[in-house]
């Protein structure tokens, strides 16, 4: 099979730090700034940012239509920070989650901190967190893969993998990993799904 | 889960100017200019009492702002709030750190309060943004703890000029920095009065160490796509959004020019029916009148 194909969404933000680990895991990266860009992708990343620049970003380029498409069609999706919010059940509504915004506080209350991850192994991982926010609900259908103060920061609903903070600021590309895992099975299924 | 966190380490204080990129941070100098700037898509707002046009206009000394006036833009948005300390003012930036603010601009737009040094950025968890007219600039800036860089350009002309001079002076000393054997490096941090260490870093890696944004002169949709071509990650807009004629729409116009920017067409939607940009200043007038701010703290 041809390498996967992800795009990460360039509105506004952290996408380019994306781009570099994607690269590494060995995946067929573009940048996706207007509906044209979404078609045909195996994955999409969505990435950290400001909630409030990229989701006037999605909207001024009419990008909701083709990110809905890309989600119905059983694609995965992969938020971190205010992709995790852009997600969220008042936003484009993927994830059956409803993130707290800023909840840990402003930058001076900013911190990386070694955290345990469901699906990525024993090791903890690195995790910084930026003006993070936290999930304070979710359905019963999402699965917490990591808490941090009491609270979830990172889950998956389905083919929607979301998290609080930026795994993709440090070197350790596990999270990446089981993303691109995701999508390995989705685009799997798919082709089992177009054979019968 | 035994796991301690750290606060205001260089990839925490980087980290909120990784996220800024490909946006657009705004000067406001009140809550409501801040909450038109954050429904126009802006990434983080500037806190300031007077934009760079009125501070060049009115003259005398310009200050950090007062706290309240910075207070009540926090309380108007849920963007990040940046705030500028004088050049070398460091119990300034300790009141900015006080009132929580997101960044501190140690900005040549103010009237710089110390002549030979610059604050230790090291001694803050709060982050630095520094302005630069050239590679030197920008690493000692960085030796100095600054977490993210932007050009100086001519803040509140309106003109673009000497940000594209700065942004080209940056980009191409990183360049030549990149072609350089090791044994070259000492001399260049000589040439660039800069830290070796990290002359070494961005000769190895071919890039700063840290974000590097535009600011200084953007007044229009097409300034902003030209400096995002030139390398810049992202644009500060000063004067040239709440200066022009109908600002609300400039300013979601230069958002979208700064997404787009590789998008002609787009840019060209996002420039129609805007009214006046703000008026602009000549920078060989005001260099005869030795009223240039890049100057200041090099």
């Amino acid at each position: 099979m041809p390498e996967l194909q992800i795009g990460v969404l360039a509105i506004q933000g952290g996408f380019e730090a994306h781009v570099r680990m994607l690269v590494g895991l060995g995946a067929a990266v573009s940048e996706v700034r207007v509906p044209a860009d979404a078609d045909e992708l195996d994955g999409l990343v969505i990435p950290g940012g400001e909630s409030t620049a990229i989701s006037m970003g999605i909207e001024s380029a009419g990008l909701g239509p083709a990110i809905h498409a890309h989600h119905e069609a059983g694609r995965p999706i992969f938020g971190t920070c205010a992709g995790m919010i852009v997600c969220d059940d008042a936003h484009l509504e993927m994830a059956d989650i409803t993130a707290k915004r800023n909840a840990f506080g402003t930058q001076l209350q900013s911190f990386e901190v070694d955290l345990g991850i469901k699906g990525i192994g024993d090791e903890p991982l690195r995790a910084v967190f930026i003006r993070a926010p936290w999930i304070k609900r979710h359905g019963a259908n999402v699965e917490v893969l990591a808490s941090y103060g009491g609270h979830p920061v990172a889950a998956r609903d389905g083919n929607v993998l979301v998290c609080a903070f930026h795994p993709e600021l440090g070197d350790d590309s596990r999270l990446h990993a089981l993303f691109m895992a995701m999508t390995t099975g989705s685009r799997e299924r798919a082709h089992e799904e177009a054979e019968h | 889960m035994g796991a301690m966190a750290e606060r205001a380490t260089f990839r925490v204080k980087t980290g909120l100017a990784e996220m800024l990129k490909g946006g657009v941070i705004m000067d406001v100098v009140t809550p409501d200019q801040a909450r038109v700037a954050e429904a126009a898509g802006a990434c983080a707002v500037m806190a300031l009492e007077r934009v760079p046009a009125d501070i060049r206009r009115d003259g005398g000394v310009a200050r950090m702002s007062d706290p309240s006036m910075i207070k009540g833009i926090q309380e108007a948005v849920t963007i990040p709030v940046m705030a500028k300390a004088r050049i070398g003012h460091f119990a300034e930036a300790q009141v900015l750190e006080a009132l929580e603010v997101d960044y501190i601009d140690e900005s040549e737009v103010l009237t710089p309060a110390d002549e030979q040094n610059h604050i230790d950025k090291f001694a803050f968890e709060v982050p630095f943004v520094c302005g630069a007219t050239n590679l030197g600039e920008a690493l000692r800036r960085i030796g100095e703890g600054a977490a993210m860089i932007r050009s100086k350009g001519e803040a509140g002309t309106g003109n673009v000029v000497e940000a594209v001079r700065h942004m080209r002076e940056i980009k191409a000393g990183i360049a030549r920095l990149a072609q350089l054997r090791p044994e070259e490096l000492a001399g260049a941090a000589k040439e660039h009065q800069a830290p070796l260490e990290v002359v070494r870093e961005v000769s190895t890696s071919g890039q700063l160490p840290v974000p590097l944004f535009c600011a200084g002169g953007i007044a229009t949709p097409a300034d902003a796509a030209l400096m995002m071509q030139l390398g810049a990650e992202g644009n500060f807009v000063g004067s040239g959004i709440f200066k022009s004629s109908d600002p609300e729409r400039r300013a979601r116009a230069i958002v979208e020019a700064t997404t787009h920017f590789n998008d002609p067409e787009r840019v060209a939607a996002a420039s129609v029916g805007l009214g006046d940009a703000m008026p602009g200043l000549e920078i060989a007038e005001l260099a005869a009148a030795d009223a240039l701010l890049q100057d200041r703290g090099a």
